[in-house]
């Protein structure tokens, strides 16, 4: 206890006991008591007070208590959504005039403020939730099935035969056969622009950059269009996995070089040149130092292209046909992927196949989730280390 | 005599669980500067920003003890955190006019987001009342609309300080005003600060002992020993403090032997 | 003689020339000239062809545009075996999209990005912002579904809402009796309102992510100043937040709306095609330029296809404008300038 220590030290030199106010010398004074002195617990600090509490339950309550006995009994109304939709109308008139009648108007202002804000965060919450949600509930029929993902559906009529038949083995497969070409493509291409943009650079660094940025917002079907009439009608190649490959290429470089940039530039500039000090080379250095800095910041760059082409539906409707057998050949004969089995799933109309459909959206949801989670934890190991 | 305006009794501060803060208890007298003098992190900033609850808008703070503005704890439950804000102005280290809002509006900025509503004719002289009572009247008189932030670093900080008197606090709190401007600035918010004196009670942190000896007439020397928490060591007219020190490490302060 | 020399030395013209930049060797080894020569091969492979759809986009688009000359921007079908091509519907159709889209984007992106910057409890915001990221990698074939089965349903309701309090309005307008006890619901489906509401649910992440970017970096010491006025947290995020932010929340919005121009997937499962030039955003019945190209791409001869790829061009460059400017206003304000715009 130093603290104490210090304050005996100077006991004398002020009066404890006199009156605080009595003359100037005890225009301020240091407390000195400190064997007998008052308990030092943090106090809670009031953010909102009594009035804010009661003002926020007592106007929801009441809002529900009155459409509660309006809605259903007077109005003879139904239906959850109106409900919901009048409970909140009224509890946030009930709230403002709670407020206005004890405050000012920036407070009642404020707090109208927070409910909106907290109301739209509230119902985009419920949106999604609902979307990933709705996804599972309705993919469950089909993928507890085990055949689900060990069949295809080779031989099997997806609109009537039961959900213990067929399989999407060969969208799975096709999809990882896809993606997989893909990212073989894109990975140097994007690095490689990466290491172009942030390492070496030169004249025409801002006209790359402009234009690769432009590029991660081309719709996604013109990447489609594009490789069609270059690939099938100007090469003549057939509609093939590699094809879907290619157009899958070029929504994913864009991605890759661009985050991967970001990546690259975060690592300190005092790291390279302390390699160029030692005497390494540019290419080692950035082979040695930025690279492996970079790591986990390229890992989530290659995460997210994946996550996003393994989703992409529309270029697949161009330059990929659906078949219903496994095909592991990308140059030859058509190759399905989960998106196009989805989107033929729901076209079809037929609730069964409807049901597979989703059973291959829960699956593609669940990738998706897991690259999400892997990012997640790059970032925090990430976060860690700096 | 009269009630002091502002009042700190035994207040402790913690930042999670560091506590910076000991059981500092300090009287502002009315009508007075009281300088906060003391060595950087001994909590002179925190105890600042305690007085007008600038402190709990960090996260982890805590705080025990009791501010009393006439008599009434600031912290009490039934406070209303923006009548106390209001009723003690601040300002800041660093100049921070709002950039999007021209003089007029920086002024009058305290005005609309307390709700206080005044006559245009009101609000043209109340302007050039508290340009004038932050003595930057004469250098922006003739360019009332243009950015605030298209002003110097010093006439930043006195339209600061102009924008804190126009919501008319019986407070002005001010945390190191002069520590990021060039020794002429300085001066002229020194000079602001004599000629408000007269009308509001100031409390400054300043590390500057010169500038203590000059503006203030009550000063109290906070000091933190190692790995404890600040406590103030001595406190009293500033004549007496700088002259007269009744501690050996006042004194050894205030003689610039540490610090 | 020294005396003498050492003055008109001084003078001498050509003394400058002592003092030109010497060019420094970079001293590079082989292996460092394979690396600078690969990267910048890869860097001008990737300009290349990624500037070649655009190119390749426009050149196809040529005689399309020269066949029907002014007509194809003024034509609303989209016949090409009776050769009546234009793309007044279908664009008309793609912005009607957007715009909803936007309209209800918008407004809840903006919401959520200051409820999680400003409002959330600190313990929650982090997973709040982690959620707004998993939202938009949430693939768009899977808000179709959401759209078709789910939202579609229950958005009737909305719909029929509006156009019985509101159909006076044209664009609410729908040529069925709304407030009949057996109303025609096939009437309210299918619409460009319903698939500017699956749309949405793909800008507001957008849209949200980089306005909590930048909101997060308004100025600690504005904020403070704004408080120590006596400020309420509306008060603070009024003057000092949404100001600072103004680039931001304008840039991302742009982000958005080129994402709902060139949404295809979504539009393509809700909407039924139709090819007239339509305001009533309630009913059955709209086209886009991706649907279109989506949608009637499989049967296209190769002068169909080329019109597609006109149709294609179009589109192209709305997004790539939008987003180029977009990027402007957001890197401005990542900068300190936003507030100055």
């Amino acid at each position: 206890m130093v603290a104490v220590s210090d304050e005996d030290l100077f006991e004398d030199e002020l009066d404890p006991s006199g009156p605080p106010l009595a003359s100037e010398r005890a225009f301020a004074e240091s407390k000195t008591e400190s064997k007998h002195e008052p308990e030092d617990q943090p106090r809670s600090l009031p953010r909102k007070t009594l009035d804010d509490r009661a003002a926020l339950w007592g106007s929801a309550l009441g809002a529900v208590a009155f459409v509660w006995v309006i809605y259903e009994h007077v109005l003879m109304w139904s239906g959850t959504l109106g409900f919901i939709v009048c409970v909140w109308g009224v509890f946030v008139a009930l709230y403002f005039a709670v407020s206005l009648s004890a405050h000012p108007m920036p407070i009642v202002i404020d707090r109208m403020a927070a409910v909106v804000a907290a109301s739209g965060a509230l119902l985009i919450g419920f949106a999604l939730a609902t979307t990933i949600i709705s996804t599972f509930v309705k993919g469950w029929p089909a993928v507890h099935h085990l055949n689900f993902y060990l069949h295809d559906m080779g031989g099997v009529s997806p609109g009537t035969d039961p959900l213990n038949r067929g399989g999407v083995r060969h969208a799975m497969i096709g999809s990882a056969i896809e993606a997989g070409i893909a990212t073989l493509i894109s990975l140097p291409l994007g690095l490689g622009t990466a290491i172009y943009l942030s390492e070496i650079g030169g004249r025409s660094t801002t006209l790359i950059r402009t234009v690769v940025e432009a590029m991660t917002a081309l719709p996604d079907i013109l990447a489609g269009l594009f490789v069609y009439v270059l690939m099938v009608i100007l090469l003549g190649l057939e509609k093939s996995g590699f094809a879907v490959a290619i157009a899958l290429s070029v929504t994913m470089v864009p991605i890759i070089a661009r985050s991967a940039e970001v990546a690259l530039r975060v690592v300190p500039s005092g790291l390279r040149e302390a390699s160029l000090a030692l005497g390494s080379s540019r290419w080692q250095t950035v082979w040695r130092v930025v690279l492996p800095t970079a790591r986990s910041g390229l890992a989530t760059a290659l995460i997210l292209g994946i996550a996003r082409i393994t989703g992409e539906t529309a270029p697949l409707l161009i330059v990929s046909a659906a078949n219903t057998f496994t095909n592991v050949n990308p140059l030859h004969e058509p190759m399905n992927s989960l998106p196009l089995y989805i989107y033929s799933g729901v076209r079809s109309g037929q609730p069964l196949f409807i049901s597979r459909a989703y059973g291959a959206a829960s699956l593609l949801l669940v990738l998706v989730l897991v690259l999400f989670i892997i990012t997640r934890l790059l970032a925090r190991k990430r976060g860690r280390r700096s | 005599m009269p009630v002091s305006p502002l009042r700190a009794e035994n207040v402790s501060a913690w930042f999670g669980n560091r506590k910076v803060l000991d059981r500092v208890s300090l009287d502002m007298p009315a009508k007075t500067v009281t300088a906060l003098i003391g060595p950087s992190g001994c909590g002179k900033s925190t105890f600042l920003r305690i007085l007008n609850r600038m402190h709990e808008s960090v996260p982890s703070a805590k705080l025990a003890g009791e501010v009393r503005l006439f008599g009434n704890d600031i912290y009490d439950a039934g406070q209303r955190v923006t009548e106390t804000r209001k009723r003690i102005g601040m300002v800041f280290q660093k100049p921070n006019p709002f950039p999007a809002m021209s003089i007029i509006d920086n002024v009058t900025a305290g005005l609309k987001l307390t709700g206080t509503k005044v006559s245009r004719s009101e609000k043209a002289e109340l302007v050039e009342r508290c340009l004038r009572r932050g003595g930057l009247w004469d250098e922006v008189k003739d360019r009332l609309h243009t950015s605030g932030s298209s002003l110097s670093g010093g006439q930043q900080q006195r339209l600061c300080i102009a924008r804190s008197l126009a919501v008319e606090p019986d407070v002005l709190l001010m945390d190191e005003p002069c520590s990021a401007l060039d020794p002429t600035s300085t001066y002229r918010i020194e000079q602001t600060i004599a000629e408000l004196a007269p009308d509001v009670t100031i409390v400054i942190v300043t590390h500057n002992m010169q500038q203590a000896a000059r503006v203030s007439q009550q000063c109290a020397f906070f000091l933190a020993a190692q790995s404890s928490p600040g406590v103030i060591v001595e406190s009293g007219p500033t004549d007496q403090v700088f002259d007269n020190p009744q501690d050996q490490r006042t004194s050894d302060y205030v003689n610039g032997r540490f610090g | 003689m020294i005396d003498t020399l050492w003055p008109s030395e001084v003078d001498e013209p050509d003394e400058p020339e002592l003092d030109r930049p010497r060019t420094i060797n970079p001293g590079l080894d082989a292996s460092d000239r394979v690396f600078r020569f690969t990267a910048r091969s890869i860097g001008f492979f990737v300009l290349v062809l990624t500037g070649s759809i655009g190119l390749f986009l426009g050149y196809q688009a040529v005689p399309t545009v020269r066949h029907y000359g002014l007509s194809f921007f003024t034509q609303t079908q989209w016949l090409p075996e009776r050769d009546k091509v234009g793309i007044a519907a279908i664009t008309l159709g793609t912005v009607e999209v957007a715009v909803i889209a936007l309209a209800v984007g918008f407004p809840l992106a903006l919401l959520c990005a200051l409820y999680i910057s400003e409002y959330a409890p600190a313990w929650l915001k982090s997973t709040l912002v982690s959620m707004v990221d998993l939202m938009a990698a949430v693939p768009s074939i899977i808000y179709g579904l959401w759209g078709f089965f789910l939202l579609q349903p229950r958005a009737l309701y909305l719909s029929r809402w509006l156009a019985s309090y509101f159909g006076w309005i044209p664009i609410f307008k729908v040529d069925t009796d709304p407030r009949a006890a057996f109303w025609a619901q096939t009437q309210f489906t299918s619409s460009a309102f319903i698939a500017g509401l699956c749309v949405a649910m793909m800008v507001i992440p957008l849209a949200c992510a980089v306005m909590l970017g930048v909101f997060s970096q308004a100025p600690l010491g504005e904020r403070e100043a704004s408080y120590a006025l006596g400020s309420t947290r509306w008060g603070m995020i009024r003057t000092v937040v949404l100001p600072f932010g103004r680039g931001g929340i304008i840039g991302g919005t742009m982000l958005g709306l080129g994402r709902a121009l060139g949404e295809t997937i979504a539009v393509l499962l809700i909407i039924s095609p139709a090819f007239d030039i339509k305001i009533a955003i309630l009913s059955n019945g709209t086209q886009t330029v991706s649907g279109l190209i989506a949608g009637s791409f499989g049967e296209a001869t190769s002068t169909q296809l080329t019109a597609l790829l006109a149709a294609g061009f179009m589109l192209f460059l709305m997004t790539i404008g939008i987003n180029t400017v977009a990027a402007v206003f957001v890197s401005r304000s990542r900068s300190g300038t936003g507030t100055d715009i």
